[in-house]
């Protein structure tokens, strides 16, 4: 579904500031994987995650979306693909417009933007529905501006958006950090059910550990723009924090992991 | 007070001329969240393309349609260098206005000025609204349907129809995404890049009908009849905002609330014209001034008073 090969990227290429954020990295999910991902501040799990978004090209290396080679093309043509929800809850929808209207949006990524109603009639119906299983009071406010809503719940809109038309990947970048506790349960909560009910193909970034090891079939850890631990299967199932902060040590021949990770 | 009152049809109708103008700037300023310094010179081209082409005989829609799609390639020009070239977009439509400074003046054939022969009654009737027909409506020798504001009125009405309409669609509703949020737009598959470029076409040839239309009704182009156009669209985008903000709620509203800025913009220029007897070279200033405070408004208010308004804020974030 998605292969990652060899890429590599170095932002400020040549100046003071230079840093490789991605070294050779290759990574290839199957269908209905629900891939997680950990590592320490700067790790390069979100520039990962851009590459395959297209946010910037990458220097070298190819990506794959199924059969599609998607690495020269530009972020608003991968989105046909992709549905992304970011750190920032601001980052995922349009405060100025209506909720109804963010969901119109979402619902024609990928498709040709015409002369046609912006929504339909019986468009409205439908996301009623679905803010509904949210569970957030949302659907009863189709009509109001998504800026006045908290972070929580515009984060869970940004992943019914993201997931409206149901795309060939998700990525997640740490969605429900910037929420409080309860909140981001809510939220990952409504990811699992999401991703779980169209078998969506998924990566998480979390900075959660525990998050990490209960959600998904298989787990990555990046360190220094490489990754540096994948675990998959009945491995992962038999995971615990221990074993992670200890393999991650020997995984890099460090073990400042504990500072680093032991965030969540 | 007497001479006032008599001016205020005058003022009514140039600043419902300007107001399109507005609307345009409107597009940019408030969807893309772009200030577009292009206007400046597309409003001449308008003015400058309609003269030129009204004069040889052309059909007066003709000619205003003409007007209309040089000002949308003026808008095309900011659009790519922005885009395609990755140039600041205030620093684009500057380039784009200087660049048109030339290309104005040549459209005139090198005169600074060019004027419609009023004083031909056969070119005068052509005409979609002239300053003449103020006169003419208040002499009764002309319907009142021919009066500016009603004619003008109608074309502003209209275009609010057809704009409430396009921002409605499926491609206008991508333009709002555009400007409300980037990210949001492309992680949902919107061209944004495109959306920019479209969004300047449109203001700008809305600007620039603006200038074919006061060309009409001053019945003159002038090489520097936009000069300072983008302060005016900006100073009727702000007073339309801050009088009808709270009642206007619906998109169509809201740009009329920017033709009745423009308005309340020239009744009250004209009001200090003609109660203070200003010299009227003064005016720039005054727009410069009125306009600046009403942008500075906003962030005072968030810096230098209530902290608790910032809170407030981060709450609903
Ligand atoms: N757009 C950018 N420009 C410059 N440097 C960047 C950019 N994005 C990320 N970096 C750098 O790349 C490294 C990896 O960042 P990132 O992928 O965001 O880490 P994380 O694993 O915490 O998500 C960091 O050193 C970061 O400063
Ligand atoms: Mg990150």
């Amino acid at each position: 579904m998605l292969d990652i090969r060899n890429i590599f990227k170095t932002f400020n290429a040549g100046t003071v500031n230079e840093k490789t954020a991605l070294q050779d990295v290759s990574l290839c999910l199957k269908d209905g994987d629900f891939v997680t991902v950990i590592g320490g501040n700067g790790a390069g799990k979100s520039t990962l995650l851009n590459a395959v978004a297209g946010v910037w090209p990458v220097d070298s290396g190819s990506i794959f979306i199924g059969d599609t080679d998607v690495t020269g093309l530009p972020e608003h043509q991968r989105a046909r693909y992709i549905g992304r929800v970011f750190q920032d809850p601001m980052m995922g929808t349009a405060a100025t417009m209506q909720i109804e209207e963010n969901l119109a949006l979402a619902a024609r990524r990928g498709k040709r933007r015409t002369l046609r109603p912006g929504i339909a009639g019986k468009e409205r119906d439908e996301y009623r529905e679905l803010l509904k299983i949210l569970d957030l009071g949302l659907e009863d406010r189709l009509t109001s501006k998504v800026g006045l809503l908290s972070g929580g719940q515009r984060q869970a809109l940004t992943l019914l958006m993201a997931t409206l038309q149901k795309p060939r990947l998700l990525l997640l970048d740490e969605h429900t950090a910037a929420l409080d506790p309860k909140t981001a349960a809510k939220v990952l909560d409504a990811t699992e059910r999401i991703v779980q009910k169209d078998r969506l193909t998924t990566l998480m970034i979390t900075h959660n550990m525990r998050d990490a090891i209960v959600h998904g079939n298989r787990l990555i850890m990046m360190h220094e723009g490489k990754i540096a631990l994948d675990i998959a299967g009945e491995a992962k199932k038999k995971l615990t924090v221990e074993d992670l902060l200890a393999r991650f040590g020997q995984a890099t021949g460090s073990d400042e992991a504990d500072d680093k990770l032991l965030l969540g | 007070m007497m001479a006032f009152i008599g001016t205020l049809p005058g003022a009514i109708s140039q600043g419902l001329i300007w107001g399109i103008m507005a609307i345009g700037v409107y597009i940019t300023y408030r969807i893309l969240d772009i200030a577009d310094l292009t206007v400046d010179g597309s409003f001449c081209t308008g003015g400058a393309v309609f003269v030129v082409l009204f004069g040889t005989g052309v059909n007066i829609w003709a000619a205003l349609l003409a007007a209309l799609i040089a000002g949308m390639a003026a808008g095309l020009a900011t659009g790519l260098l922005h885009t395609a070239c990755g140039i600041p977009a205030i620093l684009a439509g500057i380039l784009t206005q200087l660049g048109l400074w030339s290309i104005n003046l040549a459209i005139m054939g090198m005169k600074a000025n060019v004027a419609v022969n009023v004083t031909n009654p056969e070119n005068l009737n052509r005409l979609l609204v002239s300053l003449r027909f103020v006169q003419d409506v208040a002499k009764g020798t002309r319907p009142i349907t021919r009066h500016p504001v009603f004619v003008v009125g109608l074309f502003t009405a209209a275009l609010i129809a057809v704009l409430y309409w396009f921002f409605g669609t499926e491609l206008g509703a991508s333009l709002r995404a555009t400007g409300a949020n980037q990210n949001m737009a492309r992680a949902q598959g919107i061209n944004t890049e495109f959306g920019k470029v479209l969004g300047l076409m449109l203001s700008n040839g809305l600007v620039a009908l603006s200038g074919a239309l006061l060309a009409q009704y001053q019945s003159f182009a002038d090489a520097s009849m936009g000069r300072g156009a983008i302060v005016i669209g900006l100073a009727a985008v702000i007073i339309g905002q801050v009088l009808f903000s709270r009642v206007f709620r619906n998109f169509a509203l809201k740009l009329l609330a920017v033709s009745i800025g423009s308005i309340i913009y020239y009744v009250v220029m004209q009001a200090v014209v003609s109660l203070s007897g200003i010299d009227t070279n003064y005016l720039k200033l005054i727009s410069a001034v009125i306009v600046a405070v009403f942008l500075a408004i906003p962030y005072w208010k968030s810096h230098y008073f209530s902290k608790s308004v910032r809170k407030g804020g981060k709450l609903h974030a």
